[in-house]
């Protein structure tokens, strides 16, 4: 048998090989990787390949699909694919840019609390069990209420409610990580608290962080469309998948003009479901006691 | 055991005293009542009575202290718009609510304890495949978008279902008529639930199926059926208690959008009311007993978790 030195970065190769084999094996979430790439990329290009301007009036007022528009029109004329085109484009920023501040307030909060432990962890756990306690979307809510709505005041609501969690899963990870010999190897070998936490704890929970982060996405999509459908998210004539529902709320336009809300809220259904099969597969991928 | 339970009800007390200063926060962050009573008609001189009456014109904690005070002895203070009593409005209100979350939870239940074990047991078949997109379809689907679907099939196209209220209007209330409102309302709320508990249940069993002592059970022979539900599931019930305490803020949240969807007369439909209208008082009311209940249930959880599972330690 022949004793061969593998290097760091071939390790790092084989490993991320191995997660991407196990990945592929969920077609679903292939599927689903595709339609959200697809996806991204027309809602990137909506300004150039909308065929209108989404907030325009373009034609008459709720018109059926035709071949002029393809998914008809609104109660006051605008296109309703140039719209799904920019909403979707609003869903997709809303969501990844609230994760993103969600996630760095929680890793943040979940570093110091697991790694110093401790009264400062004490105090951050209570905080965190205090935010967890109230209702998320009632939060959510409230605070749309009191700062107003609007796309900037939207992402940053949704990811100051919503970093609970990501805390929780930091710290718990800091603490099974700090029992490690390699982490008290460095302790002895007296590198700075700064060099441990940043270097050595922090990469080594970057792949739960990413598979948690992909759940919050999915769900920071579902709460701008339940926000915005109750009229206190996104608001009009900016158009979301959510506020694009709100006409649905209307009898006449949930019996008579179903291109109205069928195709926004199928694509809803399938931007979250794609993105919750990714995060699925993800989980499996980089389950290290997987095989 | 005693111990424990003593621990975890004194690290509650500060969080429930820290909820009650979050809320109180964010009351005066919403704004000072005497700018919703500003008007033409009333001088600055009534204002600054109604300054003094409300006690506005102290410092802030002392204020925090009077409130508490009142929060006490069961005051929630007054409604802007309908100047009722906020606690008397939740009273009224919450039954409704209690009833819908009740039956979604237990419904939710009923669907995803056969789909989750039966998932588990023949894993990786077409039926858990089956199963599990089914879950994540249950979870990725907004809730206000299939109370739409419900109301576009059953009230609308096959006219089988009321689709707003808790009961027709005009008729006598009959417990026949309040299930009917309730179906579509229970369906929306327990197809998401349902959804998260499929994959936590299963994955619960999975590992479960996996033990030592079932393969013993097995071996002693005693019977599939047996050996899936006495050793199995209720070992795997103890952590499918845990989640249901975070279940329930969760299942509040989509009460209370569904409850807008389908005009279920409960504190969501209330809370949303007072939202639009910026009626503070009954917004934080709301938020504070919500806030309160939520920490008790997972207090009680916690607790039952612990006296379910006798192998926890008690640190």
């Amino acid at each position: 048998m022949i004793k061969r030195k593998i290097d760091k970065k071939e390790m790092n190769y084989r490993y991320q090989n191995r997660s991407w084999e196990r990945f592929k094996r969920h077609k679903l979430a292939l599927a689903g990787l595709v339609f959200l790439i697809v996806m991204s990329l027309l809602a990137l290009l909506a300004p150039w390949i909308a065929p209108y301007d989404p907030n325009e009036v373009a034609g008459g007022f709720s018109k059926a699909p035709s071949l002029q528009f393809i998914f008809g029109t609104d109660q006051v004329g605008r296109d309703v694919f140039s719209r799904l085109l920019h909403g979707t484009r609003i869903s997709l920023l809303v969501g990844l840019a609230a994760t993103a501040v969600s996630t760095v307030i929680g890793v943040i909060l979940g570093l110091i609390s697991g790694y110093f432990g401790g009264w400062v962890d004490m105090v951050i756990m209570r905080f965190t069990d205090m935010v967890m306690s109230f209702p998320y979307i009632l939060l959510v809510l409230v605070s749309a209420a009191i700062f107003g709505p609007g796309l900037l005041n939207i992402i940053l609501i949704l990811g100051f409610v919503d970093w609970p969690g990501v805390a929780r899963l930091v710290r718990g990870n800091v603490l099974a990580i700090r029992e490690n010999n390699f982490i008290k190897a460095d302790l002895v070998a007296g590198l700075p608290g700064k060099y441990i936490l940043f270097s050595e704890i922090l990469p080594n929970t970057i792949a739960p962080i990413l598979i948690y982060a992909t759940s919050v996405v999915a769900i920071s999509i579902l709460d701008e469309a339940a926000l915005s459908f109750l009229g206190m998210g996104i608001q009009p004539p900016q158009a979301s998948l959510g506020n694009m529902l709100n006409g649905a709320q209307s009898l006449s336009v949930l019996t008579s003009k179903p291109w109205l809300w069928i195709p926004t809220g199928s694509l809803i259904v399938l931007l979250v479901i794609s993105i919750n099969f990714i995060g699925d597969a993800l989980r499996d991928a980089f389950d290290p006691s997987g095989n | 055991m005693y111990k424990y339970i003593i621990k975890r009800i004194l690290i509650a007390i500060p969080v429930i005293i820290g909820i009650t200063i979050i809320d109180f926060i964010i009351m005066n962050l919403a704004g000072n009542p005497l700018e919703m009573i500003q008007g033409a008609r009333v001088s600055q001189e009534a204002l600054e009575v109604k300054r003094v009456v409300l006690g506005l014109d102290k410092p802030i904690y002392i204020q925090y202290v009077i409130w508490l005070k009142e929060l006490l002895r069961g005051n929630l203070g007054y409604s802007i718009r309908s100047y009722q009593s906020v606690s008397q409005m939740i009273r009224s209100s919450i039954g409704p609510t209690l009833l819908l979350m009740g039956a979604s939870l237990v419904v939710s239940l009923i669907i995803a304890v056969p789909a989750g074990i039966y998932s588990a047991v023949h894993q990786y078949s077409k039926g858990d495949y089956t199963i599990v997109t089914l879950s994540f379809l249950g979870t990725s689907i907004p809730g206000f978008f299939l109370a739409l679907i419900f109301i576009y099939i059953f009230t609308v196209k096959l006219n089988w279902l009321p689709s707003s209220g808790m009961s027709t209007l005009g008729t006598e209330t009959s417990i026949v008529d309040i299930i009917k409102h309730m179906v579509m309302p229970v369906m929306v709320l327990s197809a998401s639930l349902a959804g998260t508990n499929i994959r936590y249940i299963r994955s619960a069993m999975l590992e479960i199926l996996q033990k030592d002592y079932l393969r013993t059970a097995r071996a002693k022979g005693i019977g599939r059926f047996r050996v899936i539900y006495k050793h199995g599931f209720r070992n795997a019930l103890i952590s499918v208690v845990t989640v249901i305490g975070m279940h329930i803020t969760l299942l509040f949240g989509s009460t209370i959008i569904i409850e807008q969807v389908f005009s279920w007369p409960g504190l969501g439909l209330m809370t949303m009311n007072a939202i639009i209208n910026r009626d503070y008082p009954v917004i934080m009311g709301v938020c504070l007993i919500t806030a309160i209940v939520v920490l008790l249930t997972n207090l009680i959880t916690d607790i039952l978790y612990a006296w379910i599972d006798p192998t926890i330690q008690f640190k």
